[in-house]
């Protein structure tokens, strides 16, 4: 009997030494294979314990049993950390040049400057309670002009400034010589003030961003730009109302801190006129650049910038309404008017309108 | 309006440097665009001196050297003139070294031909006093030497531009001007200058008759008579203040014309009464097709809606804007009739854009001058001519018209004032600034009831238009800033027409396209580079009347032509590989012919040319983009809009590859297409070579499809069972309509793999398909999907002559 048991402890300590000197997870494998396998010789004692005498089955049962727990449990541990160190050492093989691009490459496309402006300008005035409509660019004179109060002599009516739409002799015989139905290329996305009142009973409140066109081409003018428009009529709005709003909307778009100032101005359309001017973001309205002094390029060193055109809308706009819904007696209410490029070229140091419209990928990419 | 300093001053002289006081008129409403300095400057070296002696240069013919007297104690000045009436004896004007001059330059000495020159005798257009370079000015005797100059003579000014809004023709004349700085400022005014009139009284001037056939285009006609005229130059003083003007000078009665204009902002034109034929001026509308040669030169066509002044012997001005060559003031005038008349703004504007024709009168005559002014110019003009020609007045004054309407009176309510502004202006503040701009006042129970002067009359005609007057003076600087509540009922927020149109532009976008804007203006023969043929709806274009230029001339029917403009720009510069779109306006005219305006949609059209992703140190570049780059593009785009279209072959746009275009369908109806660019057309933008792969839709139209609210769908309470198909099919049948007949059956149809070869046999196609049988109801059985599969056979074979193999 005691040899048997000393069989299988001679065993467990060759066993343990081996597992302890296995230098890889195949070698140990081998062991396993060798100690606890088919054919090895301590699962073989197991299995001969029955033929033993009935005295000694259960000690040398419990030893085989234990021997063998205790060596499998060792090679589960030994293992463990055999196979970690070999992955570590796979993995440190592995190793690549982690600072070549991402495959593959993925173009990053861009809202066009004027759309992204837009759609910024948008959506601060939602936020302020606005809603955006949208109106013909070809548009009769009628709302381009006679609707907004323009005077039948101003200039801006002059085949000089405006692009007259040629009409076919179809529309002439059905329009007739009236001069309201000529049709133009809208020369400010204003004619929605009077198409949205026909449209909408007060209070309204909304802007019109859109294409507009003038006769004018240089390095600050070109035929086609962009404005929003924007109108807001209640009984109750004031010329404090539309400081305070476009303040919001100058804050929003070139910073917390900036303030604004109205400059009494004249447009048809709007009685008071005023022309309105943020303090100069690049100074900070001082005039003067912060570090060097020198007088500031950006605002000329006045300290502000020109952004837009506004006023309160002039009673004769809302009279005209044909509804009769916007009796000027009991609505008032305020429009203002700002060109999408102008705050674009502020707000990001465009040099030249004319780059908007070349379209180079350079520029491009610069934006949205 | 060009304001020179010094002459403001004659009415009124704020404390104020020229740049303070422009701002103070931009703050008030009247932008001054720009200071100029005109004349000279470092007034101390220009001075009085006197000619000592005078000889001739040693080596030139032309130069004298002169030694001059500057009154400065030291030694007389040696000056080289080329002046040919220099003379000893003379007082002259002299620039010493120092100088500036009014082109900016600075006086050095210098030698002339080896004489040393330490200054200038003076010409009076080197000190821009007029623009005789004749010979040099001699001056007044009695002057001292050393005097300075800019005592002597108005060599030096300062002058502001102002920007005069069209509603304030008042502010065309330096009295306007002055009245309107003496409000914003508070400094005195000045009398008006006509306030008094020299004339003699009288209605009549003896052989002089004057008519008018259409007193509702001209309101007034005035006219003046005088006899003794001496044409010839203007005073100094007048010339150069003419000068610093902006006016040339010409001779002394149309000098004073053009300085009463400015100073009154009324026009007046001098006739040579001697060669008015028959003493009579009558005004009428021209006859269609009379011919009139105006005081530029031109010989002018006119129609019934110019009206002419004409004399016995037919027209000699066209009334209001500029005066005829017959009878123009010349050297030997010495009788002069004066005209000062109103006229109807919008015939005299219309007559100018017509005959392509302006000038400084017609400028104002077209914001509708008060009749009142006429009268005040006369006044102005009658003293003038008197002082300044010599001339004795004839008769008294003929008036055709007299003075117009009464003036208005408008009750100004403090409570409006509130109101309108949001804060309110004290009465008294809002009288005291009505008084200085020349309204009357005068209290009333709940406000003032004011009098709007006659030169205010068209503009201020409202309450509103006097809270404006108070308000710009009074400054909005003490205006509080606030929000207005929203009553519309409604927030604020894009339609969702709005919202889908940006989510399309940000599908192409996210997929790395970069956004274009092109011009709506396009030129006619675009239509011919994308070979639209004659009678194609793409013709139907709107055109402008008034283009900047031929290639500006149309408005585009399509954003093809833009796409390729801005592909070309690029590929010019190196930058071949493009992937872009743009989301806009396309005209053309509208389907109805009695419709005056266009019909216009919001198209979204992309281009994409080149390597669909750029060369990668993995190893090769994507596929060159072609119509399935394009195609996935406007695939993604519906997928986000979640619209279904669908693709048909088709060859109707001559500008794409007849075999790789299809309609782009929305439930039948076609909504644009999707192509590769025809290498003719692509060739004429020179990109040529590879592939142009195109799209174009009407965004409106897909995103009117698009569904607002999504309703919830169950499809993981089953789960679906992925198959793979191998459907063979004739190879005349569209991938498209294979697919869509699995998807009666299955869900998720993809086509992943498409096949011609031996291994299908001769004129057959073998459709890969990837799709989840699913049912609403239950996880489906083994025998559902054969049910489904013996379905999709019998199905595959009747309406397609395919087979499932797989
Ligand atoms: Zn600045």
């Amino acid at each position: 009997m005691s040899t048997t048991l000393d069989r299988i402890a001679a065993l467990s300590d060759e066993a343990r030494a081996a597992i302890a000197g296995a230098g890889t997870t195949a070698a140990l494998e081998e062991l396993r294979v060798g100690y606890l396998g088919r054919k090895a010789e301590l699962p073989n004692l197991l299995r001969g314990v029955a033929q033993l005498a009935p005295e000694e089955r259960g000690l040398v049962g419990k030893a085989a049993n234990q021997a063998r727990k205790e060596l499998e449990a060792l090679i589960e541990e030994r293992g463990s950390t055999l196979a970690a160190g070999e992955l570590d050492a796979r993995l440190v093989a592995d190793a690549v040049d982690v600072t070549l691009p991402g495959t593959p490459a993925q173009a990053v496309g861009r809202l066009h400057v004027l759309t992204a402006t837009r759609r910024e300008i948008e959506d601060v005035f939602c936020g302020l309670g606005f809603t955006v409509v949208e109106g013909p660019e070809v548009e009769l004179v009628h709302y381009n002009f006679d609707a907004l109060n323009h005077d039948p002599a101003h200039p801006a009516r002059g085949r000089s400034d405006t692009f007259y739409v040629r009409r076919p002799q179809s529309v002439l015989d059905a329009v007739g010589p009236d001069p309201a139905q000529e049709v133009v290329l809208r020369t400010h996305t204003s004619p929605m003030q009077p198409r949205a009142m026909a449209a909408q009973a007060p209070p309204i409140a909304i802007i019109v961003p859109g294409r507009v066109y003038r006769r004018d081409s240089d390095a600050t003018h070109t035929p086609q730009f962009h404005q929003i428009e924007g109108l807001a009529v209640d009984e109750d709005i004031t010329l404090a109302d539309l400081k305070g709003t476009l303040l919001a909307f100058a804050r929003a778009i070139f910073g917390d801190e900036r303030d604004v100032r109205l400059r009494p101005h004249f447009f048809p359309f709007t009685e008071p006129s005023v022309e309105v001017d943020v303090s100069c973001f690049q100074c900070g309205g001082t005039g003067a650049l912060p570090r060097t002094g020198a007088r500031c390029n950006l605002c000329k060193g006045t300290g502000w910038l020109e952004i837009l055109g506004s006023g309160m809308v002039d009673p004769n706009v809302l009279g005209m309404v044909p509804t009769g819904e916007y009796d000027p007696e009991r609505w008032q209410g305020f429009a203002f008017g700002m060109g999408v490029e102008r705050i674009a070229m502020l707000k990001h140091a465009v040099p030249d309108l004319r780059l908007f419209y070349d379209n180079d990928l350079r520029f491009l990419a610069q934006f949205g | 309006m060009r304001l020179p300093l010094s002459w403001l001053h004659d009415h009124v002289a704020p404390d104020l440097t020229p740049r303070e006081l422009a701002t103070r008129l931009a703050m008030t409403g009247t932008e001054v665009d720009r200071i100029d300095h005109h004349g000279v400057d470092a007034l101390e070296h220009f001075v009085v001196g006197k000619v000592l002696t005078c000889v001739q240069h040693p080596d030139a013919d032309r130069l004298r050297v002169c030694t001059v007297d500057l009154g400065d104690g030291g030694e007389p000045a040696q000056i080289v003139c080329g002046a040919p009436n220099v003379a000893a004896g003379q007082t002259v004007a002299v620039a010493r070294p120092g100088s500036i001059m009014p082109d900016g330059t600075k006086l050095k000495a210098s030698k002339l031909r080896g004489q040393t020159s330490a200054g200038m005798i003076l010409a009076e257009d080197e000190v821009a006093l007029g623009d005789d370079h004749a010979g040099i000015m001699e001056l007044d005797g009695t002057l001292a030497a050393g005097t300075p100059l800019a005592d002597v003579l108005p060599i030096s000014d300062t002058v502001l531009e102002l920007e005069v809004t069209p509603n304030r023709p008042d502010c065309l004349g330096v009295y306007g001007v002055a009245r309107e700085v003496h409000a914003a400022t508070g400094a005195p005014l000045g009398a008006p200058p006509w306030a008094d009139d020299p004339h003699p009284a009288g209605d009549g001037i003896p052989g002089v008759s004057i008519t008018v056939e259409v007193p509702e285009l001209n309101p007034r006609f005035t006219a003046r008579a005088y006899e003794d005229v001496t044409i010839g130059p203007s005073p100094a003083w007048l010339r150069a203040r003419l000068l610093a003007a902006g006016i040339r000078t010409i001779n002394n009665v149309v000098d004073i014309t053009n300085y009463v204009m400015w100073l009154t902002g009324q026009p007046l034109h001098a006739f040579d009464l001697d060669r008015v034929a028959g003493g009579t001026l009558n005004v009428r509308r021209a006859r269609d097709g009379e011919k009139l040669l105006t005081l530029d030169d031109v010989e002018r066509t006119l129609d019934p809606d110019v009206l002419v002044i004409e004399d016995a012997d037919g027209p000699t001005s066209i009334a209001g804007v500029m005066g005829g060559q017959r009878s123009e003031v010349q050297a030997g005038t010495t009788r002069v009739l004066m005209e000062v008349a109103t006229w109807d703004g919008p015939n005299m504007n219309r007559t100018m854009a017509k005959l392509q024709l302006r000038s400084e009168a017609g400028a104002r005559n077209e914001k509708g001058l008060a009749p009142e002014q006429a009268l005040e110019a006369q006044a102005v003009a009658s003293r003038l001519m008197v002082e300044l020609t010599g001339a004795t007045p004839v008769g008294g004054t003929i008036d055709v018209g007299g003075p117009g309407a009464a003036p208005q009176v408008i009750r100004l309510r403090d409570a409006r004032v509130v109101s309108l502004l949001g804060a309110p202006i004290d009465r008294a503040t809002s009288s005291g600034i009505l008084t200085a701009l020349g309204f009357g006042v005068r209290e009333a129970d709940d406000g003032l009831d004011v009098t709007v002067p006659p030169f205010r009359r068209l503009d201020v005609t409202r309450e509103a238009d006097l809270i404006e007057e108070v308000a710009r003076l009074n400054g909005f600087d003490a205006l509080p800033s606030t929000i207005p509540e929203n009553r519309t009922g409604f927030p604020g927020r894009l339609t969702p027409q709005q919202r889908l149109r940006r989510r399309a532009e940000d599908v192409l976008v996210g997929r790395g396209l970069a956004e274009a804007v092109g011009w709506s203006f396009t030129e006619p023969a675009l239509l011919d580079r994308l070979r639209i043929p004659e009678g194609h709806r793409l013709r139907q274009v709107v055109e402008l009347e008034n283009p900047m230029s031929e290639a500006q001339s149309i408005l585009r029917p399509t954003i093809v032509g833009s796409l390729l403009d801005v592909a070309a720009h690029n590929a010019a510069r190196g930058q071949g590989d493009v992937a872009i779109f743009e989301s806009g306006t396309v005209y053309l005219r509208h389907g109805d012919p009695a419709q005056p305006l266009a019909d216009e949609h919001h198209a979204l059209a992309a281009l994409v040319t080149g390597p669909m992703s750029p060369a990668s140190w993995r190893g090769g570049t994507g596929p060159l983009a072609d119509v399935f780059a394009a195609k996935g593009l406007l695939e993604a785009v519906a997928e986000a809009l979640r619209v279904e279209l669908s693709f048909k072959a088709c060859a109707d746009w001559p500008f794409l590859h007849p075999g790789r275009t299809a309609e782009v369908l929305l439930g039948g109806t076609r909504v644009g297409f999707v192509g590769e660019v025809h290498p003719a057309v692509a060739a004429g933008w020179d990109l040529a070579g590879r592939p142009v792969g195109l799209f174009a839709v009407n965004l409106e139209q897909l995103v009117a499809a698009a569904p607002e609210v999504v309703a919830y769908r169950d499809v993981t309470s089953f789960p679906a069972v992925r198959q793979d198909l191998a459907v063979v099919v004739p190879d005349t049948v569209p991938a498209a309509d294979v697919a869509a007949l699995v998807a009666q059956v299955a869900d998720e149809v993809r086509i992943f793999d498409v096949y011609a070869g031996e291994q299908v046999g001769p004129g057959k196609t073998s459709v890969a398909l990837r799709v989840a049988f699913r049912a609403k109801d239950r996880t489906l059985a083994e025998e559902d999907i054969a049910r489904l599969r013996g379905k999709l056979v019998k199905r595959l074979e009747k309406e397609l002559g395919g087979e499932l193999r797989g």
